[in-house]
């Protein structure tokens, strides 16, 4: 099986879509001569050239709108946005455009746009470089949010993102990058708004997504050595969620535990937390309990940043207090 | 030879009464619109673009139907003047399913793709980057068509107009900026907005082509429309059109106007565009009585296509 890293696996998607389409365009702050704040699309100015690996001024606003303006006209925009803290910038066009055009149109506009962006915490780059507000974006309707936690995600879902006819965006753990894994197979449908079932158990279902999914599988594998059976649950896509594998699942184990480097107030780990009460109330056998980020800006020093975030630590204790 | 030339003024005429036309149609759907709005037939926001019509009159006759328009929640004029049938506008309006929009829209936002009317954008500034990526499309097609973008004095403000600007110029795309400068923005007079009230100088101050226009004169309209899109099929350039002109009623139907004189609307009045293009055609009475008919006949028709129309189902709406 062929490994790489998850940027490479990012680089390797954006490569296939370049070449596969001639519609396909990749635009964004850096992405061209620099080759990506990230380095993800690096060398891919030199293969496809300046008018397809888009350098843009740094105005988030004007360039993923005209990603939107593209898309309306037929073309296949990939717009890169270097943090997710830089899309605030742009959230006119994502809220206002993106996810309200083809409703308030009649159908008439479709938008398929890939929208790209890093997000999260974990390498000291403080409150205005670190926060996951993914949860935000899959709040709204119309666009669909997803959230690649391994390598395999990262070199497949761009191309399933794309034949969306409508927006999607991607959010990549910065802290992934580097990761190694296996790149495996084109994957069959179901496609990418099922969650996958990371590793199986019988005891508590640990349901996660992105940069958290790591630290949730260690915590299950130190629980393992204890006996203790817990199921992993990578949501993969975080709107629409796969209510089904998440209700599967707490039917099976009775017990849940939300990992979401998110805030916990207004989060997605309380939407699923209330969709788990909705649809499967009476199959718990302890309440739903979430483990989120302090609800503090993300601070710089590293004791402090690693304080403020999920821990493998934290998932193991609050797993065992559900459990007790 | 002299019969040849009074064939030509004839046909001139008949062209520059058929502009006159247009513009009065915009005006007297308006006018129903106040009416109806009145009547609780249309309801939420609506904006009337009554002593604009020579820019959206004179801008559409100046472009082709392979252009594309971006425009704003003042639109009417604009949809009208494209060409979008009157009665999916007005269906629209009252929020019918043989709206233009589906009934979803309303009155800031009708839609006909097949048209290449984009839209109207009711968060100021918000069109101008979907205008970019329009024309970047086209550029990257090697298309020959103009984007079209409709915006207020009130955009000017916004960092989306700024940022547009700079990516229009910077990467060469074929927009055509028109800016219909009202001198307010909602209530907010352009002086009491703006450090620099000269607009058509800041975009020049981009690295485009940039013009004022009196917009007031629809044949000043089309002289600087048709300059600028010769100068972008020709260059390959952004090009800009600030258009002085006026709002004659409220901003919306929830205006009482108390940051305007009575005397300063009064005085706008005195240079209606469509007063103004009468008087220089000499309309007869009996061609007027004739275009006020064919065009309360229109109306009337738009009222009973909107009225036949069904409401779209729940269940279609968020399939």
């Amino acid at each position: 099986m062929a490994m790489s890293t998850y940027r490479e696996a990012v680089r390797a998607g954006l490569r296939e879509a370049l070449a596969g389409d001639a519609r396909v365009f990749l635009m964004g702050e850096d992405v061209g001569r620099y080759g990506g704040a990230y380095g993800c699309s690096r060398g891919l100015l030199e293969e496809f050239g300046e008018e397809r690996v888009r350098d843009t001024p740094l105005s988030e606003s004007a360039f993923v709108g005209a990603g939107i303006g593209a898309a309306i006209a037929g073309m296949r925009p990939i717009v890169e946005v270097m943090t997710i803290n830089f899309s605030l910038l742009a959230l006119d066009q994502i809220v206002n455009n993106a996810a309200t055009l083809r409703h308030m149109s009649g159908g008439q506009l479709r938008i398929p746009l890939v929208i790209r962006m890093a997000t999260g915490a974990g390498r000291q780059l403080a409150a205005q470089h670190s926060h996951s507000l993914e949860g935000w974006y899959a709040h709204i309707p119309g666009i669909r949010v997803l959230a690649p936690a391994t390598v395999a995600d990262a070199r497949w879902m761009l191309g399933r993102a794309l034949e969306d006819p409508d927006p999607v965006m991607i959010f990549e753990h910065a802290a992934l990058y580097p990761l190694e894994g296996e790149i495996g197979e084109r994957p069959a449908a179901p496609g990418i708004e099922r969650a996958a079932v990371r590793r199986e158990g019988s005891d508590l279902s640990l349901i996660t997504y992105g940069g958290s999914l790591g630290k949730s599988l260690e915590a299950a594998e130190i629980l393992a050595s204890e006996g203790i059976a817990i199921e992993t649950i990578d949501l993969r896509s975080l709107r629409p969620l796969d209510e089904e594998t998440i209700i599967g699942s707490v039917c099976r184990t009775h017990r849940a535990v939300i990992v979401d480097e998110g805030w916990r107030s207004g989060s997605l780990a309380g939407e699923i937390s209330a969709r788990i009460m909705e649809s499967a109330f009476d199959e718990l056998d302890a309440p739903v309990r979430r483990v989120c980020s302090i609800e503090s800006p993300i601070p710089y020093a590293k004791h402090l940043e690693e304080a403020a975030l999920p821990s493998v630590a934290g998932i193991v204790a609050t797993a065992r207090e559900v459990l007790r | 030879m002299a019969n040849e030339e009074a064939i030509n003024r004839r046909a001139e005429r008949e062209g520059e009464i058929e502009l006159f036309r247009e513009m009065l149609r915009i005006r007297r759907f308006e006018e129903k619109c106040a009416e109806l709005y009145g009547a609780g037939l249309i309801r939420g926001f609506l904006h009337l673009c009554n002593g604009e019509e020579a820019i959206a009159v004179g801008a559409m006759h100046e472009l082709t139907n392979e252009d594309a328009i971006v425009s704003t929640y003042r639109e009417h004029g604009h949809a009208l003047a494209r060409g979008l049938p009157m009665g999916g506008v007005m269906a629209e309006l009252y929020g019918k399913a043989n709206g233009c929009s589906g009934g979803r829209g309303g009155s800031m936002h009708l839609f006909d793709l097949t048209r290449r009317f984009y839209g109207g954008y009711a968060i100021v500034g918000g069109g101008l980057p979907i205008a970019i990526g329009l024309a970047l499309a086209e550029r990257m097609r090697r298309g020959r068509s103009i984007t079209a973008c409709f915006f207020g004095d009130g955009a000017v403000a916004e960092g989306e107009f700024h940022e547009s600007m700079n990516l229009a110029a910077l990467w060469g795309l074929p927009v055509l900026f028109i800016c219909e400068n009202n001198l307010y923005a909602m209530g907010t007079a352009l002086h009491r907005h703006q450090a620099r009230t000269d607009i058509a100088a800041r975009a020049s101050g981009y690295g485009m082509e940039a013009i004022a226009v009196d917009g007031m004169n629809i044949s000043a309209v089309r002289e600087a429309v048709r300059e600028a899109t010769a100068a972008i099929r020709r260059d390959s350039r952004p090009f800009f059109v600030e258009a002085r002109t006026y709002r004659f009623r409220a901003h919306s139907m929830y205006d009482a106007e108390l940051y305007r004189d009575r005397a300063e609307v009064e005085n706008w009045k005195q240079r209606c565009p469509l007063a103004l293009h009468s008087a220089r055609l000499a309309i007869t009475e009996a061609e007027m009585a004739g275009l006020e008919s064919s065009i309360a006949s229109e109306i009337n028709e738009a009222i009973s296509f909107a009225e036949a129309g069904e409401w779209e189902p729940v269940s279609a709406a968020f399939a």
